[in-house]
């Protein structure tokens, strides 16, 4: 591997469930206060201290790719996005648990993103069903993220978080269930204390992405 | 009796053109989100339900099929119910959505609504004023003034779509306007796009770095709260956060230009595949169409020019007037009652047919191009509203392609039209539907020709 310090991870998702916003959170540590509307892909870079604390720690940069569109976009949309998917290191599969759309569409998007990677010839299967055969060799680990918690019910949120457990397994993948809320950091200011949590949160994370 | 089995003919129909409708709204429109409101749905395959009725009676009128006073009075049903629908519910339906949405005056939605329903049918009342439409011996509150104010709208939306069209049909099919994009450009696009995302990851590592040294001295970067923080920002201020302000800049000025390579990218892709598309047995059949499209829309330019210029309307429809040239200069015997009554059951079924697919189709493209932006379900709701806007123009695009039809019928099947919707000044519409496609072509004609201009120009520039 040429640079061994560099890990790109892609945040795939439909319009909308909160990758912009995610990234922004885990880059600077800050709620992203206006979010629109990605167009292409935007890159934010994340420092993080693999082992920390440890004799071998080491110090990585960390590329979110937060690619932007929806599955049912025009196949030249989807062309160039194939663009981005070259040798990524990790996968993050960000759903709306508000809508249960966003959630189906995350097979089709991880199809997507690893058929580019496993045929290098970059024929795309055509075939958008789900196979669980597909997904048993991969090598690239996926993270599963669900938004927007606070915004379901008190009630139904167990269902949800029930259905939202299936899906993870299904991938094979950690899961994860978060609340962006803007509300939660203006009450502690800019204070730090607030903030790790988060911190722990999220690099908890991306701590089981590394295991070479 | 015979009332009887034609009304249950005709509701039949109606509840099979919902279904329709309904069918449509799930797996086309809708079919990548979570449709919680019904309403939507509801008025969508109801308004949808009726106009197809109302061509579905024009066409029983040309074949002669029910009894002739049923007809007349599901007609009148029928205008009334959409009418009813278009002018009274669905305004009053956008008004209540729009008023719910903004947080202030969530409490008193229903008389927010009002007064909004109140100012729009204010206006809409104004709408008649300026044009020549209505003789004065009717009434305030009769069909004719719902529907000469409809019909206005209507139509003016119909020749917008036909006038774009009309010059949007070439120039899409042809592909004498296609552009050479090889393989190579496109690689060299995607390259270009790669090495622009690398350079903005390399500074945004050096920002991460900057601010974590920061950070772990002791400078931690607040941003100047109050008063007295932004004097001190003024006079002193870290150097590392300088560099952070000037580095930020740069990187703001390389996304956008990310965002640029990436439109430019897909658009090649998209023209290498019509490229290919043209090259297939289809893509000939339809160049060869866009061929005949073009001296159509040409014609039609150039008529509308001769009706506005020379102040003249068509008295006759085509069918009667192109059997009347067939029977005198070929010397031909026609039965022409025989032929005009089927030559114009084809022709209007035709104008029908592709009026209905060219709205749906128009509509999925349109939903599609507003939908891309966001999707939770706050946004389906704004998107839902948009739509019921739609539908009350579509409701008003159908009532006018109806006064619109009228013109292409023979004189006996105009009477039921005429008689059902009043004495209306038809001649005024023509002429509006005229002008309107006329400037609208012009336009349409202007704007692709500056479009298809400016782009090969970013290609020539690498």
């Amino acid at each position: 591997m040429a640079s061994l310090d560099r890990v790109k991870v892609l945040v795939l998702g439909d319009s909308g469930v909160g990758k912009s916003s995610l990234v922004h959170l885990l880059c600077q540590n800050q709620v992203l206060g206006n979010p629109s509307w990605t167009v292409g892909c935007s890159v934010d870079v994340r420092v993080h201290d693999y082992k920390e604390g440890t004799p071998e720690e080491k110090t990585y940069y960390i590329e979110l790719w937060d690619v932007g569109g929806s599955v049912g976009s025009a196949s030249s949309v989807k062309s160039t996005r194939a663009v981005f998917y070259n040798s990524v290191n990790g996968i993050i599969l960000v759903h709306d648990l508000t809508n249960k759309k966003s959630s189906q569409n995350l097979y089709r998007w991880s199809l997507e993103a690893l058929n580019r990677d496993l045929v290098p010839t970059g024929v795309l299967v055509t075939n958008g069903d789900y196979d669980r055969e597909q997904f048993a060799d991969n090598q690239i680990p996926l993270l599963v993220i669900g938004t927007k918690l606070d915004q379901i019910h008190e009630t139904k949120r167990h269902e949800v978080l029930t259905r939202t457990a299936f899906l993870a397994e299904d991938f094979n993948a950690e899961e994860i269930n978060l609340v962006i809320e803007k509300r939660y950091f203006l009450r502690d200011g800019n204070q730090i204390p607030g903030f790790p949590d988060r911190k722990r949160f999220g690099g908890g994370t991306l701590k089981s992405l590394h295991y070479d | 009796m015979s009332f009887l089995i034609d009304s249950s003919i005709m509701i039949t129909s109606q509840i099979l053109f919902f279904g329709f409708g309904w069918l449509f709204f799930m797996r086309q429109l809708f079919k990548d989100y979570e449709v919680r409101q019904y309403v939507v749905q509801v008025i969508f395959s109801v308004t949808f339900a009726f106009s197809c009725t109302m061509f579905e009676l024009i066409i029983f009128e040309i074949l002669g099929v029910l009894n002739s006073s049923s007809r007349y009075f599901h007609w009148k049903m029928n205008l009334c119910v959409i009418l009813l629908i278009l002018v009274f519910m669905v305004p009053f339906y956008i008004g209540y959505f729009i008023v719910s949405n903004i947080r202030l005056l969530h409490k008193q939605r229903l008389l927010f609504s009002c007064l909004l329903w109140l100012t729009f049918m204010y206006f809409f009342w104004k709408l008649g004023d300026p044009f020549p439409i209505l003789s004065p011996k009717h009434g305030i509150l009769s069909i004719e003034q719902l529907i000469s104010r409809v019909g206005v709208i209507g139509v003016t939306l119909m020749a917008l779509l036909s006038g774009f069209g009309a010059v949007n049909c070439p120039y899409t099919y042809m592909s004498y306007f296609l552009r050479n994009v090889t393989d190579t450009d496109i690689l060299a696009l995607e390259r270009r796009l790669l090495q622009t995302m690398d350079m903005i990851i390399s500074k945004k590592k050096r920002m991460a770095m900057t601010r974590r040294t920061m950070f772990q001295k002791g400078e931690v970067h607040n941003k100047p709260s109050g008063f007295w923080g932004m004097i001190k920002s003024v006079t002193t201020s870290a150097p590392g956060s300088e560099n952070l302000t000037l580095i930020q800049q740069e990187v703001d000025a390389l996304e956008e230009l990310s965002r640029q390579l990436f439109l430019e990218t897909t658009d090649l892709y998209a023209t290498k595949e019509r490229i290919e598309y043209s090259k297939t047995f289809k893509g000939k059949y339809f160049n060869f169409l866009g061929y005949f499209f073009s001296i159509y829309c040409v014609w039609k330019i150039f008529m509308a020019t001769i009706n506005i210029v020379f102040d003249r309307v068509g008295k006759t429809d085509p069918v009667t007037r192109g059997i009347e040239i067939t029977v005198n200069y070929l010397g031909i015997q026609f039965d022409v009652k025989f032929w005009s009554q089927h030559i114009s059951f084809i022709l209007v079924g035709i104008i029908i047919v592709t009026s209905i697919r060219g709205l749906l189709i128009t509509l999925t493209k349109f939903f599609y191009a507003i939908s891309s932006s966001k999707s939770s379900n706050v946004i389906v709701l704004l998107l839902a509203q948009i739509m019921i806007n739609l539908f009350d123009l579509q409701g008003m695009y159908f009532v006018s392609s109806v006064l619109l039809i009228r013109m292409s019928m023979p004189l006996e099947y105009r009477t039921i039209i005429t008689e059902v919707l009043g004495e209306l000044q038809f001649n005024f519409y023509h002429r509006w539907f005229d002008v309107i496609f006329l400037v609208s072509a012009l336009s349409s004609i202007l704007f692709l020709y500056l479009a298809h201009k400016q782009a090969p120009e970013k290609h020539m520039a690498p």
